[in-house]
């Protein structure tokens, strides 16, 4: 059995490398070139799909920005209800010869490091997780620092209400989440230090139904509203829809997260209600990569950190809301990136 | 002939559900102007090399493996006329607790696997058992309470990851229990591909695929062939008659939570042993509803249920190369959709093929065996297994072995989640 195994083993090792050597051959050339290969980028997007106007189609966004400047196209894979086909979606694109592949989303930090692995010849970018932990060199994380843009909408938040009582919505209780929540407080507190915050999250860790669940954001954000709260920042993808549709039934505010919301729902009576969003530039992050790939001066192997001194994270004045403040965000603005507060990322 | 006829009859409902579904679904594609026949080309095409194809295949049976065990768990259930919707949470709560256990302690390897596997049914049957105790002592129906309980179970689940069983270190993106060690891992099948001579694939398939065909193979002898299962089945067509010839019906509704459960158990192990050896925040969730879906199709038989996992694997697989191909990842939804609805209506017809055909073959009555006190889905769709009342003909009659009276109303659970 072990020996067969170990056949096993060897016969997919040669399988593998056989495969990249046909699949990736563009890779290798793009990389150099650029001009005489086409670009073919690959998109794994996590639970929620294109279309969520926040995080995933600000990845579209940076994907198309980039094909406007080099040419190409590009292919975005959803995964399956319950997402447990992630892999599978790498692997696809992979075998599809598309490169650079980026992976969309946390949740790929745990598959990843497989399918690197397996494609060598491949350049992958994760968006979200670090690939230090993963240390292969056809690997680059995309990271962001969203506890420094929350707290700005922290204080944008405390500056704006007129109750001295503010709120934040996440969609599931996780780490990355927890970052949002841990920078909105600081922020809001700097301003405040009496401001009363209720924080409360969809799902709990494990159940990632809380970014996709308007109804659920909304009952929440009714309870903020009803409360006294006046302003809700949510972090919850999908489910913030409902916290704009309890600010608008209360006539109150709320805050958008990732893309500028103000922008992306469609709806003049819900952008009344939009405050600002804490902007994630997944755009710019995903375009500079591909940038870096077409160059040809893609490191791997490491992270890059989009803060708010590299304006990966920020506020957006769609709407005007935030125009009479503005001089105290950029004040704290300018004291974050100069290190004299340091924002908190765990609450 | 009589055989023959019987393999006819248990193949005609689930061929016919899936031929209406097939027509259904490429109706609604001709509606969005997707072609049909290339979605199902693309469906079946696995790929262009060796690897690529047993890739294809391995995903579909690893995929297929909890599905499976997933549906036998409802399965066993349903014969007894109880519907396990708690089965979600059975698993969830069994696999948090089984991974902590199995990341705990170092023992030889098949003793720890042997472990893990056995502290997942433990957990899973005695949350299962909470639904039969309140069923007993207290009249609860088993449909709230379980529902009720996956909530309860999520919840301590998600605290344990987060909580006492916490592995991961702070900060990570991803919060998981501590990894097993290697003892603890299952290894994997994929010597088979060589041994049969086609390409290895990158992909592990699970070893636990062995564990769930014995289980199958277990559990339909059991409810088929033993003491136990006539009892169980006969309690499920008619719990009074069956307390009149002397089945401890009360009894039985533990007996079959408790067995149902300890199956439930088992869902979450090929991954946990075979692929992730943590249990993870992003763990696959989910399955237990699909597995409603999956022991309907099935009609409640192993073998059917086997079938029914393994078409939901595959429809699953098809996903991805149907949207690289720029095809709508919906059009896999609508046809898993509607190949459920067919089932049921499928079920309804083959019923009554088989009455008719009992009405004219034999002067006995042996369908209606139903009491009524569970409402005209009782007899439903028993029918189509005549051969059951021919086969466990003694007695009370009851042995009619019949499918998911209460399932049916399940159908659309899936969906849900897309």
């Amino acid at each position: 059995m072990a020996a067969l195994l170990l056949a096993g083993s060897m016969a997919l090792a040669a399988c593998a490398s056989d495969e990249s050597s046909s699949g990736g051959g563009s890779g290798s050339g793009g990389g150099g070139g650029g001009g005489s290969d086409e670009l073919r980028i690959g998109l794994a997007f996590d639970t929620g799909g294109r279309g969520d106007r926040s995080f995933n189609d600000a990845a579209v966004a940076g994907v198309e920005a980039a094909i406007e400047e080099h040419g190409g196209e590009f292919q975005d894979l959803s995964p399956n209800a319950d997402a447990s086909n992630r892999a599978d979606l790498l692997t696809q694109l992979a075998d599809e010869g598309y490169n650079p592949i980026i992976a969309v989303g946390f949740a790929y930090g745990e598959v990843i490091g497989d399918v690197v692995e397996q494609y060598p010849d491949t350049t992958f970018a994760i968006v979200d997780s670090s690939a230090e932990e993963v240390g292969a060199d056809n690997l680059t994380g995309l990271l962001f620092s969203e506890e420094q843009g929350s707290f700005l909408a922290g204080v944008a938040a405390a500056t704006k209400s007129e109750t001295g009582h503010i709120g934040f919505v996440g969609g599931v209780e996780t780490p990355l989440i927890q970052k949002f929540e841990a920078g909105y407080v600081a922020g809001a507190q700097a301003v405040n230090p009496q401001i009363i915050i209720d924080r409360q999250y969809i799902s709990p860790a494990g159940d990632f139904s809380g970014f996709n669940a308007p109804d659920r954001g909304l009952l929440v954000a009714q309870g903020m509203y009803e409360a006294g709260a006046d302003i809700v920042y949510h972090a919850a993808g999908g489910s913030g829809l409902g916290v704009f549709q309890a600010a608008a039934a209360a006539g109150k505010r709320a805050i958008g997260v990732d893309s500028d919301q103000y922008n992306t729902v469609d709806d003049p009576a819900l952008q009344a209600v939009i405050l600002t969003s804490m902007l994630k530039r997944v755009d710019n992050a995903v375009s500079a990569f591909i940038d870096s790939y077409v160059d040809g001066s893609v490191e791997g192997g490491s992270d890059i950190v989009y803060d708010l001194a590299a304006e990966g994270v920020g506020l957006s004045t769609s709407g005007g809301f935030i125009d009479d403040i503005q001089d105290t965000i950029d004040d704290y603005r300018q004291q974050i990136i100069d290190g004299e507060i340091e924002v908190p990322t765990t609450p | 002939m009589n055989v023959l006829r019987r393999i006819g009859l248990a193949l005609f409902a689930p061929v016919l559900a899936i031929v209406v579904a097939v027509v259904i679904s490429s109706a609604v594609m001709a509606a969005l102007q997707v072609n049909p026949f290339r979605v199902f080309e693309v469906m079946f095409d696995f790929g262009e090399t060796p690897a690529q194809q047993t890739t294809a295949i391995v995903v579909i049976l690893n995929r297929a493996v909890p599905l499976f065990l997933a549906g036998l768990a409802v399965s066993i259930a349903f014969r007894m006329g109880l519907f396990n919707i708690g089965v979600e949470g059975q698993y969830r709560l069994a696999t948090v607790l089984a991974a902590g256990v199995g990341a705990a302690v170092a023992l030889p390897g098949p003793l720890h696997v042997l472990l893990i596997v056995l502290v997942a049914m433990a957990v899973a049957a005695l949350w299962a058992g909470l639904v039969a105790v309140l069923k007993v002592t207290r009249g609860v129906s088993e449909v709230i309470s379980s529902i009720m309980l996956n909530v309860i179970a999520l919840g301590i689940a998600s605290y344990l990851l987060t909580g006492p069983l916490r592995g991961s270190p702070e900060g990570a993106s991803i919060i998981s229990t501590a990894e097993i060690p290697e003892s603890g891992w299952m290894p994997s099948l994929n010597g088979v591909f060589g041994a049969l001579g086609l390409a290895t694939p990158p992909r592990q398939l699970y070893g636990f695929l062995l564990v769930a065909v014995v289980v199958g193979v277990v559990i339909a002898v059991l409810l088929n062939r033993t003491r136990f299962g006539f009892d169980l089945r006969a309690a499920g067509l008619s719990p009074s008659a069956a307390s009149a010839s002397g089945v401890d019906s009360r009894g039985m509704v533990v007996k079959t939570m408790l067995l149902s459960g300890a199956v439930a158990g088992l869902i979450g192990m090929p991954d946990l042993l075979g692929s992730t050896h943590a249990y993870t925040t992003d763990f696959t969730s989910g399955l237990g509803f699909l597995g409603i879906a999956v022991a309907l199709l099935g009609r409640n038989k192993p073998v059917g249920i086997a079938l029914g996992a393994l078409l939901f694997a595959f429809l699953d697989r098809s996903l991805v190369p149907l949207q690289i191909q720029d095809f709508p990842a919906s059009v896999v939804t609508i046809i898993q959709g509607t190949i459920v609805l067919a089932v049921v209506i499928a079920n309804e017809i083959a019923r009554r093929v088989a009455l008719r055909a009992a009405e004219r073959g034999s002067a006995v009555p042996a369908i209606v065996a139903g009491d009524g006190s569970t409402g005209p889905g009782q007899s439903a769709s028993g029918a189509a297994s005549t051969g059951g009342a021919a086969d466990g003909g003694e007695g009370t009659g009851a042995g009619v072995s019949r499918t998911a009276g209460a399932g049916q109303r399940s159908d659309e659970r899936q969906e849900t989640g897309a």
